[in-house]
């Protein structure tokens, strides 16, 4: 038996494995076989055709695409990030602090984001049917149907413009004590915790429900067991590995979130800097924030997967 | 079961066969859809004020009689700019969507019909672009190519084919294990026929509420890239572009800011509402 | 004497999708006394799960009670709290499930949930539970009574699970049991066996019990009593002596008639043909990668050879596993065997259906077990029955539609039915427009997979008469696989007895009764009679048992 589980995890790691060479494929390729010429672009309109003749060479242009792509990714497993269009620096040296403040962000907010989640999921499944559990479903409806940029202005017209409790924008480089630090994260992370805590309620309300709704459950409630013990020793422990899947694939979502509201709360982080390297279209440095967000992805649903294979009671 | 069954007729005629029975809130979320899709479609006949004008002394100026939400950042009229800006956000987003599930449920029901490696490797590929976040998606194609609607356009549907795709597929391979499939491909019939005649009809339902859910997923993308500049690009404004063009009135508190965000809102708020309150029958999704 | 239980004037009503309110059980009342095994019998729907579980105070999501008293030692479970009725789950009134794979927590052991019971309530301490557990499961002959509670649900196999559920209902010392169709999903040979297990901790601890199931032989076997319900109805009540000899009501001597062996009589006259219909050669079927040798990984059927008179029919005939069903497929070429040969009508057809031409796909249809799957439910009978007419006869839309009337009228389906669709049809109806569709083809041979399986009693036996009909006036042939020998028996002029994808016996039904290889003596002996005595009377060699029965 242990022997499958193994085996399933093996192939689950395995399909991970092909899928970012595809990704990194795509990546690639969206970023340098459409058009628009990089040499082009880097020496602005006016320069000599010579001169982007001799641009393209120095920067193996005129390569096979395959060649580029391997040459691209060899560099990335050496750590090599290549370096910026735009001010010439390692795209690697870019990239470090931010991504730290990034993870921090992501960090804090899954801290508060998932107890608050898994209590409401869970106890909305419990109470299914009751208002409060209408009134949680409402809400997760409606937080899910409207963009991040609207939670996150929500967010500043209430607690900045009219309770002015806390700052519109934050800069993580200013801090100078705690409250300063709670002050700047508060905003991100209260707009990014709406975000992704309404994904995982509902998932979380979806696998309390089948759990619920499975026949063993109606045979606990047959053998005389309390609403309490039903949950907790019968529904749940079997709802854990849906739980912890539904989880995993929510704190995806940060992904998304962050770009937003990195972008409006002026958060130094690695989704700013990639927004801004899209607007000066410094391809080095897209490439290699696009593959640190996929590879975030790809492990987060990998990670959810594993968890659904390993949490399976009949595989044990 | 013989007992009931005399009843389950009588429902099917008066409710499922002749026009969906709705409850209240799916009414309401089916008129305001229709009222912002007469809105895209007559924008241009009613807008109060011309999209490009001038015609507020004041910038970001408050609700009035003359300005019903306001001016914005120039002291254009916003409720003109949100009327028109209806049509990119609909027009965008119903185009994209309408690709993307066209697309993507042909290619899930010839890859479950099919089977094999064809089915292997058309699934693996698409869960691969599946595990780019669309976000992300968008920012790279936009960096590469430039943004202009009929890249938005295609851009939107390639990020929601997998999952339309996948819903399908999961769909087209439960009904593929029916055994009326088995008789009716040792009856010696085409793939095509299988597709056309004896899959389509029973996932349609659920395929269509599922257009639904990633018609919202497109409208809230959309606006996020315009949001972030990379979508529909000055002088054309969608919901999302007017939120970007007047963030700078949110210290303020300006309609300006918040107005486009409630249309949005309306919208995509609406078609989960009427996705929700569906017969059942319908609603009945894998995912 | 005071009655254990009580049921007067049992009402519960079902909320319906379009929110409207039916009564499902309207105005039940029996009485159960101490000690005494009362069945509730009836087709599904008819309502006996539903009052089975009013015992306990309990309605399935969407149904409530809403009327009459059901009194169980005194208490009304109608009016308990839910906390009162709590207290009596589990204790006084327990329950053994249809599906105990389904009711294990898979994420349990064994032992932790049979004695859960004990814990609930405060019974007794944990290690005197454990050692009444191991009583019992020694009480129900499972195999090793010491150890079996340390596995999980999902490592033991159905019968035994089936078992281990009623260990968990008796830990309490209950006074009533609801046994709810225990043994329908079990094989026969493995149904004996439970049975046994039941009837004797039952007895020997004067236990009273519900026993609900849509099969008469098996409950003539435990019930002191037996409730006939039909559409949330009593229809008659009375001591199992007396509804098997003296039934009243007609619905329960239709169930009765229903039992009656009805042989095959004489064998149509069988063309004497030296051709046979049919001829199949050192079959090899199976799933999986292919092997080395050109077979494949899982082997489900292995070296059948068989043969078909033309108008004569063929059972076959075999427990759950033994390679029926895939025989069945590999004939009809949806799983293609890996070697043998199929001879039909004197030509060899390929091993796949995409290897056969249009007029030999046409001349050999198969009918599924389940109506339900096997009819696309997006489409009317009236289009269901059209495709084959055009796809292999050509037909235009006017002789098409007087050859569905002509159908419907074949299977005795009004014809105003072409337009329904099949989710508006009962599922006797379903089952004779999925064999319309068989015919429309003009077969020569059918293949019937369980085809009456899934149908209560009294319609398949309707079904079976409309087959044989059928074939006298068409000359068809007919295979027809079951696990049901008294269907087979009726029905076939050959009956072919499958183990382990093996065949082991070919016998005529006038020699049923003498079978000659032990498996097949296992098996026969093992199907329920309708004479209460038949389970106590009943030897089978224990070393015999042990061979066959499968884990």
């Amino acid at each position: 038996m242990n022997n499958h589980v193994l085996s399933l995890v093996l192939s689950r790691l395995l399909i991970a494995l092909i899928t970012l060479v595809i990704v990194s494929f795509a990546v690639f390729f969206a970023t340098t076989l459409l058009p628009g010429d990089t040499a082009t672009i880097l020496l602005g309109q006016a320069a000599t055709p010579e001169a982007v003749e001799g641009l393209r060479k120095a920067m193996h242009l005129d390569d096979p695409a395959i060649f580029r792509f391997l040459r691209w990714i060899v560099g990335l497993l050496k750590g090599d990030l290549g370096t910026s269009y735009a001010n010439e620096m390692p795209v690697a040296d870019l990239i470090g602090g931010r991504f730290i403040n990034t993870l921090q962000l992501a960090g804090v907010t899954a801290l508060f984001s998932v107890p608050i989640a898994l209590t409401l999921g869970i106890t909305a499944a419990m109470l299914r049917g009751s208002l409060y559990d209408r009134a949680v479903t409402v809400l997760t409806i409606g937080v899910i149907s409207v963009p991040e940029f609207m939670i996150a202005t929500s967010a500043v017209l209430i607690f900045a413009v009219y309770l002015k409790w806390l700052p519109a924008l934050s800069f993580a480089n200013e801090v100078t004590s705690l409250t300063e630090l709670l002050r700047i994260y508060a905003m991100p992370v209260i707009t990014l915790t709406f975000v992704i805590s309404a994904q995982m309620i509902r998932m979380t309300r979806a696998a309390v429900i089948e759990t619920l709704n499975t026949p063993y459950v109606e045979m606990a409630l047959l053998k005389g067991a309390s609403r309490p013990r039903i949950v907790f020793r019968h529904a749940l422990p079997n709802a854990l590995g849906p739980i912890v899947n539904a989880v995993a694939l929510s704190l995806s979502y940060l992904l998304g979130g962050v770009i937003i509201v990195e972008t409006i709360f002026n958060y130094p982080g690695i989704a700013k800097l990639m927004v801004d390297a899209v607007a000066t279209r410094d391809l080095p440095l897209i490439q290699s924030c696009a593959m640190i967000f996929c590879l975030g992805y790809l492990l987060l649903i990998t990670a959810a997967d594993i968890i659904a294979i390993l949490s399976n009671p009949r595989l044990r | 079961m013989t007992m009931t069954n005399s009843e389950t007729k009588a429902d099917r005629i008066s409710g499922t066969r002749l026009g969906y029975r709705f409850n209240i809130i799916g009414m309401v979320g089916l008129s305001v859809i229709l009222f912002w899709a007469l809105i895209a479609i007559f924008a241009p006949l009613i807008i109060p004020y011309p999209v490009g004008e001038i015609v507020d002394l004041d910038y970001f100026g408050p609700m009035s009689r003359d300005f019903w939400l306001g001016s914005d950042y120039l002291g254009r009229d916003m409720l003109s700019r949100i009327l028109m800006g209806a049509r990119y956000t609909v027009g965008i987003s119903l185009a994209a969507v309408t690709i993307a599930c066209f697309s993507g449920v042909m290619l899930g029901m010839f890859a479950a019909v099919a089977g094999g490696w064809l089915d292997t490797v058309l699934s693996r590929f698409l869960d691969a672009l599946n595990s780019i976040p669309s976000k992300l998606f968008g920012l790279v194609v936009v960096a590469a190519v430039g943004s202009s609607i009929p890249v938005l356009i295609l851009t939107l549907s390639v990020i929601y084919i997998p999952g339309a795709y996948r819903f399908a597929r999961a769909l087209a391979v439960n009904i593929n294990a029916m055994d009326f499939i088995t008789v009716a491909r040792i009856r010696g019939e085409s793939t095509l026929y299988l597709i056309r005649s004896e899959i389509l009809p029973n996932i349609v339902g659920p395929v269509l509420a599922d257009l639904g859910i990633r018609f919202v997923f497109i409208v809230l993308l959309l606006s996020g890239l315009s949001f972030l500049g990379l979508g529909v690009q000055p002088p054309y404004a969608d919901w999302g572009a007017l939120v970007r063009e007047n963030i700078g009135g949110l210290p303020f508190g300006a309609p300006a800011v918040m107005a486009p965000s409630f249309a949005i809102a309306s919208l995509t708020i609406s078609v989960n509402l009427l996705i929700d309150n569906l017969p059942k029958k319908i609603r009945d999704r894998s995912e | 004497m005071v009655n254990l239980v009580e049921i007067r004037d049992l009402k519960v009503e079902a909320t319906t999708d379009s929110g409207r309110r039916v009564e499902i059980i309207n105005g039940v009342s029996f009485d159960i006394a101490k000690g005494e095994i009362v069945a509730l019998i009836g087709e599904s729907g008819s309502g006996k799960t539903t009052i089975a579980l009013t015992l306990m105070g309990h309605a399935r999501p969407g149904c409530r009670i809403s009327g009459g008293s059901v009194s169980v030692a005194g208490k009304d479970m109608v009016t308990l709290s839910e906390k009162q009725r709590a207290r009596v789950r589990g204790t006084e009134v327990t329950y053994v499930p249809q599906s105990a794979a389904a009711a294990f927590n898979p994420a349990t052991t064994i032992m932790d949930q049979v004695i859960e019971v004990t814990r609930i309530h405060g019974i007794m301490s944990s290690d005197e539970a454990r050692a009444r557990a191991v009583e019992l499961f020694r009480a129900l002959s499972l195999p090793e009574p010491e150890t079996i509670g340390s596995r999980y649900p999902h490592q033991v196999s159905g019968g035994q699970l089936q078992r281990l559920s009623a260990a968990m209902a008796l830990i309490g010392d209950p006074k009533l049991v609801i046994f709810d169709e225990p043994t329908t999903a079990l094989d026969v040979t493995t149904q004996i066996e439970v049975l046994r297990a039941f009837k004797s901790v039952m007895k020997n601890g004067g236990i009273a019990g519900v026993y609900v199931s849509h099969d008469l032989a098996v409950v003539a076997q435990i019930a002191d009593r037996i409730v006939v319900l039909k559409g949330g109805e009593t229809k008659e009540i009375g001591t199992t002596e007396e509804i098997l000899n003296g039934a009243k009501h007609p619905y329960t001597r239709e169930l009765l008639a229903a039992f009656e062996p009805k042989p095959r009589g004489a064998a149509g006259a069988a063309e004497s043909g030296p051709a046979p219909l049919l001829e199949i050669e050192n079959l090899i079927a199976g799933y999986g990668q292919a092997q080395a040798d050109g077979l494949p990984l899982v082997r489900a059927v292995e070296h059948v050879s068989l043969k078909v008179e033309k108008g004569r029919n063929l059972g076959i005939i075999g427990e759950s596993g033994c390679g029926k069903s895939t025989l069945a497929r590999a004939i009809a070429g949806i799983l293609p065997a890996a070697i043998g040969k199929i001879v039909f009508d004197g030509k060899e057809l390929g091993r796949s259906a995409r290897e056969r031409s249009r007029d030999e796909l046409r001349e050999m249809q198969i009918v599924f077990q389940y109506a339900d799957t096997a009819l696309n439910p997006a489409k009317s009978v009236e289009d269901i029955l059209a495709r084959p007419l055009t796809f292999y006869h050509g037909m235009n839309a006017k002789a098409r539609s007087a050859r569905i009337d002509e159908l419907l009228d074949m299977v005795r389906l009004p014809r105003n039915l072409r337009h329904r669709r099949p989710g508006e049809l009962s599922g006797g109806q379903k089952q004779r427009v999925n064999f319309a569709r068989a015919l429309a083809a003009d077969p020569k041979l059918i293949l019937c997979d369980e085809i009456t399986s899934a149908l209560d009693t009294v319609v398949a036996a309707a079904v079976i008469d409309l087959l044989k009909e059928l074939q006298r006036e068409l000359g068809l042939s007919y295979i027809f696989i079951s696990h049901d020998l008294s269907v087979v028996e009726a029905i076939c002029d050959e009956i072919v007895v499958m183990y382990g994808g093996r065949k082991v016996e070919e016998i005529s039904p006038e020699k049923i009764k003498t079978p000659e290889h032990p498996y097949s003596q296992l098996l026969f002996s093992s199907v329920p009679r309708l004479d209460p005595t038949w389970l106590d009377g009943l030897e089978q060699d224990p070393e015999l048992v042990r061979a066959y029965r499968r884990r």
